[in-house]
């Protein structure tokens, strides 16, 4: 970024590496996600693909995001998943075997596998150019104002969406009957 | 030079890694957790879009929020309907729920 000098050759190998393993432990995870044979196991994983996903949101300097990453899907939404995951019991209780492939993972992963290859080839015949400016230091305060300006239609059709969805799961997960 | 392409392939891969998850899985919160990936493969598409594309604006950050609400909410409603059939039928196996079939 900052030409040839020192600082700029490291900055960039710190941020190439940053990329690398961030990347490699966001896929890995993921692929303990699907891979793995306890739930439980998933579940943890699952919480170590957030966390570097995060790490990767840092790296494209969305800090606000990484921050509402480890927030909301390392934080609550890995914790709902656990809860559901403690709540409902295993087939004949055998916990080693409560995650396991259904009757299509071969004609799944083929698809998933061709669609990978697909993205892949499309996005590296594309040679992107860079849009001009540069990043702010700090989105919390653009997208504040994004936010109670342009978008504030959207801003509110979010809240109505989380009140919505937290009353219809209280009313779902039998609340409402007692 | 890290730059948009390798982001969208990590993207890519994150997706087809929950695709499969989320196709190939019996256990039903096995699947909410590939849909969990999917949604946050696109999440870094809508990031390193912005990053890359037009660095001084956060119309691809204002997106990420949206689609964040939007699985938080899908997350718990979700969970509650598993919840709910768990309850009735003592299985969380989607190969077990076929009552719609004819």
């Amino acid at each position: 970024m900052s030409g040839f000098t020192l600082q700029g050759i490291l900055a960039n190998v710190y941020e190439t590496g940053a990329f690398w393993l961030l990347s490699l432990v966001a896929l890995g995870a993921a692929l303990a996600v699907v891979g793995l044979k306890n739930i439980v196991h998933s579940a943890f994983s699952l919480v170590l693909s957030f966390v570097a996903m995060a790490g990767l949101f840092m790296l494209l300097e969305a800090d606000f995001l990484a921050m509402v990453q480890l927030l909301v899907y390392a934080g609550a939404i890995s914790i709902l998943l656990v809860f559901a995951i403690m709540l409902t019991r295993r087939p004949e209780g055998k916990m080693q075997e409560s995650n396991p492939f259904g009757r299509y993972a071969l004609p799944a992963g083929l698809v998933a596998f061709f669609l990978f290859l697909a993205i892949a080839a499309l996005v590296l015949r594309v040679s992107w150019v860079s849009g001009p400016g540069v990043p702010a230091a700090s989105t919390v305060g653009p997208l504040a104002e994004a936010f109670l300006t342009t978008y504030v239609v959207p801003l509110e059709v979010a809240a109505i969406l989380l009140l919505v969805a937290l009353v219809g799961a209280i009313m779902l997960a039998g609340g409402g009957k007692r | 030079m890290i730059g948009l392409g390798h982001y969208l392939v990590v993207a890519g891969g994150l997706f087809a890694i929950g695709l499969f998850g989320a196709l190939a899985k019996r256990n039903a919160i096995a699947i909410l957790m590939g849909i969990e990936l999917m949604l946050n493969a696109v999440n870094l598409n809508f990031i390193a879009f912005n990053r890359f594309l037009a660095p001084a604006q956060v119309v691809g950050h204002v997106f990420a929020v949206c689609v964040i609400v939007v699985a938080a909410a899908e997350v718990a409603v979700g969970l509650a309907i598993v919840l709910g059939i768990y309850r009735r039928h003592l299985s969380t196996d989607v190969e077990h729920f076929d009552w719609l079939k004819w």
